[in-house]
């Protein structure tokens, strides 16, 4: 190498150096502006999106629960009330020492160790600043207990929340009805939404029924979340708007007095007032404690109810389906007016049994040694079943099913309460339909005193009964008679259908049905005069009693039970005053044995409390 | 006297240029790196959620390291020369006693235990690679000759790969890249730079053979993302809506939901620019990265105005590496570059990048201040 290269020329060098810093100068600046596009790019011309995007990181929209709307009885009394429930929640992060904690409730609340585990572990899956339920519905005591123990116990508090009570407890658990958990079969009829910060629907009766009025608005609050979920602070609030409150037509001393006078007897007592299509009552026996339900029942409590031979969740007043038995000859009577097969005056001549022409079967009358000479009015206030063979079989089939649809026999009454029997209306039509066999004459016959096929729910004999009592009126049954919004005092009316009225032929036909149903009471031998004393109206009213088909001889019951499964089911139908209706009341006392000693009495105490009188034995 | 410190205009007065100039301070350059750590304290009280102590034990770093960065000024040019070679082969021995016996910190091995304080002998290695380059490939006339533009490329590549072994992406590219920034300085033709940007572009596929897996999956998560939005897109994802939610002006000072609700990870350190995007908007970063521009402006100055090709080189690779280090960062946090952990410099929290980078600029002053001028 030459000394020339050797020897540094500061000169040539800077220039070299400072040309390729004017360059990296250059280059820099370049990806500083590529830089400064990108941030341009996300900035302002994606701004709005990452906003949006920002503001979904951030902001959780929690549900407010609304507060379900109150049921009460005609009179204002509360049948359904949300009171509050103390439970004992854990907040895990304000626990210091977890294990001394559950061991030391555990050891307050005397709980298995086998139950404190199954917390441990749900505890530990959950956030730690959610708060945990260790315990609902304390009792007073409890609170107390824990309150004296609480410093022990940082991080668990007692905690109010409100919750669905029933103060009459079983008396309207069949009619109100209760709440539940929502569970998936409710989640697919509900719009989820309107369920966000709500546990509990109604199951059953009113409370699901009316589950759109009651249940209210959920409310919305907004909330700042950070990135662990933790709520920071509240962005706005849309409060929840209560649910209305539910004005019932049902009276609670009147149902307490019906519950109370069919007493040991399984069945159904059913009130209405006939002109509205109010019930007044409706008693379902065996009953149970709605307030079981509530907060989710147990399983053993649960699988008691539903095992049971008693069936105490069944509501028979709307689903129990009894033979009316005698209860259906008004109706007959009324058939054969109408239609023109019998007059007030035609006889029939009852010798204790009746044969079909060329038939050698007897059919039996009640009384084996017969009523003689019947007419009409006697036939009824009797109860004499020859008539009504007679007359059925005159009548026929067709002409008898389709006359006794007008009172709704065999059809839902429409009541305002879920899952409605329809009952059983026997036709030719239908045998052949279900059974695919033919309609033989004696099943008419049969028919002519409410057995065979024939099936009425209590509610479908006591709408049948108003529709008597109105002399062809019929409005269908409404438990439900007002709504009242939340912080209101104007009751809101809920709407019953128009009534409609039935065609008949004469006036005259319903009066000589209701005078005979007066003879049952008021008559010297009417097969309820026994109730007919210490009154200043007159009651009309019709006795029943009805054979037991189809009981299952359980083998796990001894005899004494069994015999009395097989006593006759007792029925009663009344309306009064029988001038000017103001109640109708229709009695089963499942194997009451007689309408007339069993059923009629139940309805006579209903009578005399609605009309406030004081029985007089 | 030092012929630096007589002032034209006013030879004979008071200023604090002079004042600052007799303890080899430069003003304009001291003057940029106050203001920029003053906003990143500002900004890290917000990003640190409002933390006093955090604040406070930055404000400490920052101190030690602007005392270091006054005695480092205070060596002449000239020594940093002599003692390069030592420094190097002392930073080597140390990168190969971290690979040995290193402490071991989120999966990777930076750190030397010295009781005293933790030292990443990568941190020193920033100072040692581009000084080392400097010197050799200015013992002779530039540009340099190919044998010797091959040792200097080694002296480059040993370190680099140790530290890219320990494993530090980041750290490791960095000081590839000061390296690198002195050879291109140094004058080398243009052909050679154009074959090795051809041959490196070639040896990717080999790089991606030798990547760990958590390296080979920020380079997938860096080309999409969404692909894996909880896992390691989540960073990206959450900066990236942090930067546009800022938009035009920014949310404010303390404002920012990405960063306060604790979206944003890393927020005071790594990603600390996205909270100055979401809280001071598209305005706030442009005046921050014109300040990084000008107090890289002032170093290139430096460098242009260097006596010695050896403090040409130097200051001119001290300065554009700084530059680097913003690109890299802010590249990364916007989603240009896949995710690397490289700080803010000079804003996020975190001491050892604090002292390397106000030591490099103490070596930018060192070189300015021991001028020697020729008389008028």
């Amino acid at each position: 190498m030459s000394t020339k290269f050797t020897l540094k020329d500061h000169f040539t060098e800077g220039r070299i150096v400072n040309d390729r810093l004017i360059f990296s100068v250059l280059f820099a600046g370049l990806l500083f502006a590529v830089v400064m596009v990108r941030l341009a790019v996300l900035q302002v011309v994606e701004h709005e999106h990452f906003d949006s995007l920002a503001d979904r990181n951030r902001v959780d929209i929690l549900p407010l629960g609304p507060q379900r709307g109150l049921i009460y009885d005609r009179n204002g009394i509360v049948l359904a009330e949300n009171i509050p429930s103390f439970s004992l929640e854990i907040t895990p992060e304000n626990v210091p020492d977890m294990e001394s904690t559950l061991t030391e409730l555990g050891r307050l609340f005397a709980m298995p160790d086998l139950e404190l585990e199954e917390i441990r572990e749900q505890i530990k899956k959950q956030r730690r600043f959610r708060q945990f339920t260790f315990r609902q519905r304390l009792t007073e005591q409890e609170v107390a207990l824990f309150s004296v123990n609480r410093h022990k116990l940082p991080g668990v508090d007692v905690v109010g929340r409100l919750i669905r009570h029933y103060p009459q407890g079983a008396l309207f658990a069949h009619t109100v009805g209760y709440v539940g958990r929502i569970n998936e079969r409710d989640q697919k009829s509900i719009d989820l939404q309107d369920y966000k910060g709500t546990l509990q629907i109604g199951k059953t009766g009113i409370e699901k029924q009316y589950e759109d009025l009651l249940h209210g608005t959920v409310g919305l609050q907004k909330v700042e979340t950070n990135v662990q979920g933790r709520i920071i602070r509240e962005l706005e609030n849309n409060p929840a708007i209560s649910g209305k409150d539910l004005f019932l037509n049902l009276d609670v001393n009147l149902q307490r007095v019906a519950a109370d006078a069919l007493g040991e007897y399984n069945g159904a007592v059913v009130a209405i007032e006939p002109k509205t299509g109010a019930v007044l009552a409706m008693v379902s026996k065996p009953d149970y404690d709605p307030n079981l339900f509530v907060l989710g029942i147990s399983t053993k409590d649960y699988g008691e109810l539903r095992d049971s031979v008693e069936m105490p969740l069944f509501n028979r007043s709307l689903r129990g389906r009894y033979p009316p038995g005698s209860t259906l000859k008004p109706f007959v009577a009324l058939a054969g007016l109408e239609l023109g097969v019998v007059t007030e005056q035609t006889e029939s001549f009852c010798p204790g049994w009746f044969k079909l022409p060329g038939q050698d079967h007897k059919y039996r009358c009640w009384k084996h040694s017969g009523h003689g000479h019947v007419d009409l009015k006697k036939s009824i206030a009797q109860s004499c079943d020859i008539y009504f063979y007679d007359l059925a079989n005159a009548l026929g089939i067709d002409r008898l099913h389709s006359f006794l649809d007008l009172f709704d026999f065999g059809q839902k009454t429409g009541i305002d309460l879920p899952s409605e029997s329809k009952g059983l209306s026997p036709s030719r039509e239908w045998k052949r339909a279900t059974r695919n066999q033919a309609w033989y004459p004696g099943e008419t016959v049969i028919s002519g005193i409410g057995q065979g096929f024939n099936q009425t729910t209590p509610i479908q004999l006591a709408h049948a009964t108003a529709v008597l009592a109105m002399r062809g009126v019929t409005v269908p049954p409404q438990v439900a008679r007002a709504t009242r919004s939340s912080g209101q005092s104007e009751l809101e009316l809920l709407n019953n259908e128009s009534a409609e009225t039935l065609p008949m032929e004469s006036s005259r036909h319903w009066e000589a049905i209701i005078d005979s149903m007066v003879e049952v009471i008021h008559g010297t031998r009417g097969t309820a005069r026994h109730i007919g004393k210490g009154l200043d109206f007159e009651i009309a009213g019709k006795t029943g009693t009805a054979q037991v088909f189809g009981i299952k001889q359980d083998e796990k019951y001894d005899a004494e039970t069994l015999a009395k499964k097989l006593h006759d089911h007792a029925l009663f139908i009344a309306f009064a005053p029988a001038d000017a209706p103001e109640i109708v009341v229709a009695v089963v006392a499942e194997n009451g044995g007689s309408g007339s000693r069993t059923a009629a009495p139940i309805a006579r105490k209903v009578i005399d409390q609605y009309f406030g009188i004081t029985p007089s034995e | 006297m030092n012929s630096y410190l007589i002032d034209h205009r006013n030879p004979q007065g008071w200023s604090l240029t002079k004042a600052l100039a007799t303890i080899h301070i430069d003003a304009l350059l001291f003057m940029g790196l106050l203001i920029l750590m003053s906003a990143g304290l500002m900004i890290l009280y917000s990003a640190g959620d409002q933390s006093f102590s955090l604040m406070i034990r930055q404000l400490i770093r920052i101190s030690a390291a602007l005392f270091i960065m006054l005695i480092i000024a205070n060596i002449h040019p000239d020594r940093m020369r002599d003692s390069s070679y030592w420094l190097y082969g002392a930073g080597l021995l140390l990168l190969v006693a971290v690979l040995a016996f290193g402490h071991e910190g989120k999966g990777a091995q930076r750190w030397l235990d010295l009781k005293l304080f933790r030292f990443q002998p990568s941190e020193l290695m920033k100072l040692a690679v581009p000084i080392l380059v400097a010197a050799y490939l200015a013992e002779r006339p530039l540009a340099p000759t190919v044998m010797r533009l091959i040792v200097g490329m080694i002296m480059i590549i040993v370190p680099s790969l140790l530290i890219a072994k320990q494993p530090d992406l980041g750290t490791s590219l960095l000081i590839a890249s000061s390296g690198l920034i002195v050879i291109f300085l140094s004058g080398i033709s243009w052909r050679i730079i154009i074959g090795f940007i051809i041959s490196c572009t070639s040896a990717l596929p080999v790089l991606w053979y030798v990547m760990h897996d958590y390296q080979k999956q920020r380079v997938l998560t860096f080309l999409n993302p969404e692909s894996d939005p909880l896992g390691s897109g989540y960073h990206i994802i959450q900066s990236k809506i942090a930067i546009g939610g800022g938009g035009l002006f920014g949310r404010g000072w303390l404002e920012g939901t990405q960063s306060h609700l604790a979206f944003l990870p890393e927020r005071s350190t790594d990603f600390i620019f996205a909270v100055i995007a979401e809280e001071f908007g598209l305005f706030g970063v442009a005046l921050l990265l014109g300040l990084y521009l000008l107090i890289a402006a002032r170093g290139v100055y430096i460098a242009s105005q260097a006596q010695t090709s050896f403090a040409r080189l130097l200051a001119g690779s001290i300065s554009l590496t700084f530059l680097v280090y913003v690109f890299v960062n802010v590249g990364m946090v916007t989603g240009l570059l896949p995710v690397v952990g490289v700080p803010l410099p000079l804003v996020s929290y975190g001491g050892t990048s604090m002292v390397t980078l106000l030591a490099g600029f103490g070596i930018l002053m060192s070189i300015h201040t021991h001028r020697r001028m020729m008389t008028p």
